[in-house]
């Protein structure tokens, strides 16, 4: 008896000291943090001067902000975007590389790639893309007899072609898909074969389902990270979000508030709005999954 | 012979998909590095070209590159005045101003037209067929007098070059006092100190080498911090059988869901509490008290070492943390290389933390210095952009190709990558 609870206390020593970082780094870098940022929404706060304390008055403002709303409204398309089409096109993708092609490994390498490019330098990049005369994307549409929107200069492609962008690095998705892919046991598909199932309904009665968790998963991260768009609106458009803050995003205004303004107060308001709606959508998507989500194998 | 079995057959239908896509999937990358080292008057060509050429002629036996060629038009006379205001340039005159040695000469002085006749030599007669070239330099900062030619069309070639020293150029341009861009480029390298080794210099020359020094640094740094903290949370969470393990579990997986947006303001406050805002600390200190996605990874991992492998060796006495180094971690190896490698590709790529932490230049990581860079002089020197973006990629791509399995296995298993 005494020796059990002998071990079960040098466990408990054992396991608390080997998780000690993660205690300091959780209650420092995360729970502190957090806790902190709801403090400061219900402040008046500029980090140069103590934080004063006025209720709600944060929260009650953001839902009299047009600007609030703006970022909102971009942010909730260009997430709805990129997430539809990336998954669009990057379940294709993996669908042509299952089918025992030659040369998968060079085809997997020219999609997955742009996934891993800083967003930087694809930012810079594909202002050069989308630029209105000299551009490579209105030079390809011009040879198709098309003539091309100003792009970024225009409010209503700049969100458009932002999301074109983030198609572009949904490679790591494909790569995802593919895996799950391969996974699915081939008698699965001899059997659904037997039964006289054509190519569609193979996929909607078997691949589909069969891979639906690393969907689902799949889709709540990317729209989790669609969410936190920052850094191509940012450098491409600028941080005002231009033309007529047609890419002014959640994130993007929330820096403008806090870091230029220096409305610290206001811009945790936005932080922990940002952060309900990410539970809730995440709460949404586990929702759905359930209904939709093939579990059992 | 055909195969008859429908599921492996691959139909040839698949690869006209498959080409289309990949084409334009790849276009951009290329592009980029296409750009990348084409001279300045390439860049912005309608319709753009893809390869980068150059003109060039030869003088004297010797190769020169020179600017696009201009029609001269009129038929001129190449003249050398040996007095007056232009004496010893020179200078391209109509050929009603030039007659028997003398040329006509207007000169503007303030709102009054003077006109003199100056003793002048005849260099060369200019027909109006001819064109006009100056020599190139890759360098603005250059401060060698350009040549000018005038000659037949057929004498300019164009051939397709490289211009490699768009990168040279490109590290010059991300250079961050104007002064410093004037020094010889090998010069300014060798001044470009790292500001943790010259504490003090302020002479020291802030380039791109600085930035990448600084980026090096936070990644290794966070890829150190990430693997030792990381795996001893993952094996205290999943090795060790101890109350409250499942509860801390369940919080490090709800905290992936918190994201950095919604933590940088008090972060900020934080950080500025401890005097670090304006250095990399913020970037990698963090990293040391681990990261829930890759604790996460870790134990999921660690959960498939066989227990009796740790009994035995606690039998033989090993202690915990024994158990830990020697056997757990050498077993892990798959598992911790696909931690450093996204860890070591998300420091490499972050920018928003940079942006928010770093006030300094000579703390500037390469991916906050390119953008700082774009936002100066962006939308005009593209070649240099290209160039500078590619001095930035290329180390992932050399990366990728190096690690390509740890890559395909990190995202294919843990579903996401670099995020």
């Amino acid at each position: 008896m005494s020796r059990a609870n002998s071990l079960s206390r040098a466990n408990r020593r054992n396991g608390l000291l080997f998780c000690l970082p993660w205690l300091i780094g959780l209650t420092v870098f995360l729970i502190y943090p957090l806790c902190a940022a709801f403090y400061y929404s219900l402040c008046d706060y500029s980090v140069l001067l103590p934080p004063v304390f006025i209720g709600f008055d944060n929260y009650l403002d953001l839902a009299k902000d047009p600007l609030f709303w703006k970022s909102l409204g971009n942010t909730a398309y260009f997430a709805a975007g990129s997430v539809s089409l990336g998954l669009l096109v990057s379940l294709s993708l993996a669908l042509l590389l299952n089918s025992k092609v030659k040369a998968l490994g060079v085809y997997r390498t020219i999609f997955f790639l742009p996934s891993l490019m800083p967003v930087v330098a694809s930012s810079i990049l594909w202002m050069w893309m989308y630029n209105g005369q000299s551009g490579l994307i209105n030079t390809g549409l011009r040879a198709l007899g098309i003539s091309g929107p100003a792009w970024l200069a225009d409010p209503i492609w700049a969100k458009p072609a932002i999301v074109i962008m983030a198609v572009w690095g949904a490679g790591n998705a494909m790569v995802v898909y593919l895996a799950g892919l391969q996974d699915v046991p081939a008698s699965l598909y001899e059997a659904a074969l037997i039964d006289g199932a054509g190519f569609f309904q193979r996929l909607i009665h078997v691949t589909i389902p069969m891979i639906s968790p690393v969907i689902y998963f799949n889709v709540v991260l990317s729209l989790i990270s669609g969410f936190q768009a920052f850094t191509q609106a940012f450098i491409m458009t600028g941080s005002t979000g231009a033309p007529e803050r047609s890419t002014l995003f959640y994130v993007l205004n929330l820096y403008n508030v806090g870091f230029q303004d220096l409305r610290m107060g206001y811009a945790s308001a936005m932080a922990w709005v940002l952060f309900v709606i990410i539970l809730l959508l995440t709460w949404a998507a586990t929702k759905l999954s359930q209904r939709f989500v093939t579990y059992d194998r | 012979m055909p195969n008859p079995n429908p599921l492996t057959r691959t139909t040839p239908l698949v690869h006209l998909p498959l080409i289309v896509l990949s084409t334009l999937f790849s276009l951009p990358l290329l592009w980029l590095l296409l750009t990348a080292v084409q001279p300045r008057e390439q860049v912005g060509k309608i319709p753009p070209e893809w390869l980068a050429r150059q003109f060039y002629i030869t003088v004297g036996g010797e190769k020169v590159a020179v600017t696009p060629p201009v029609t001269v038009g009129t038929d001129k006379l190449l003249v050398v005045p040996s007095a007056g205001p232009k004496r010893g340039q020179r200078l391209l005159v109509e050929p009603a101003d030039y007659r028997d040695g003398q040329l006509n000469l207007r000169t503007q002085i303030a709102d009054r037209i003077i006109e003199a006749g100056y003793p002048a030599e005849l260099v060369q007669t200019v027909p109006g067929r001819f064109v006009m070239v100056k020599e190139w330099f890759l360098s603005k900062y250059t401060s060698h007098e350009a040549r000018v030619f005038y000659l037949e069309p057929s004498q300019v070639r164009r051939e397709i070059s490289p211009v490699l020293g768009n990168y040279p150029e490109a590290v010059r341009a991300l250079t961050a006092s104007e002064k410093d861009k004037a020094r010889p480029l090998g010069e300014l390298l060798a001044r470009s100190s790292l500001p943790w080794t010259h504490k003090g210099d302020r002479t020291k020359t802030i380039t791109f080498v600085t930035y990448l020094g600084n980026t090096l640094l936070v990644a290794v740094l966070s890829v150190i911090g990430t693997l030792s903290s990381s795996s001893l949370v993952a094996y205290g969470l999943s090795r060790i059988p101890w109350r409250g393990r499942s509860t801390l579990f369940s919080v490090t997986l709800a905290t992936m869901m918190v994201p950095f947006p919604v933590l940088m303001v008090p972060l900020y406050g934080v950080f500025r509490n401890l005097g670090w805002i304006g250095t990399l600390l913020p970037l990698w200190v963090p990293t040391f008290f681990g990261g829930a996605f890759n604790i996460f990874l870790l134990r999921q991992f660690f959960l498939t070492i066989p227990s009796e492998l740790s009994d035995a060796a606690r039998i033989d006495g090993c202690s915990e943390f024994a158990i830990f180094w020697r056997i757990v971690l050498p077993l892990s190896r798959p598992a911790l290389s696909v931690v450093a490698l996204f860890t070591f590709l998300s420091a490499w790529n972050e920018f928003l933390a940079p942006l928010i932490f770093l006030t300094e230049p000579e703390t500037f990581t390469m991916a906050l210095g390119l953008q700082q860079y774009q936002s100066q002089f962006g939308g005009s020197e593209w070649h240099l952009l290209m160039a500078a973006s590619a001095l930035l990629v290329l180390p992932i791509i050399v990366l990728f190709f190096f690690a390509q399995k740890t890559f395909i296995q990190g995202i294919s298993t843990t579903g996401m990558g670099g995020r």
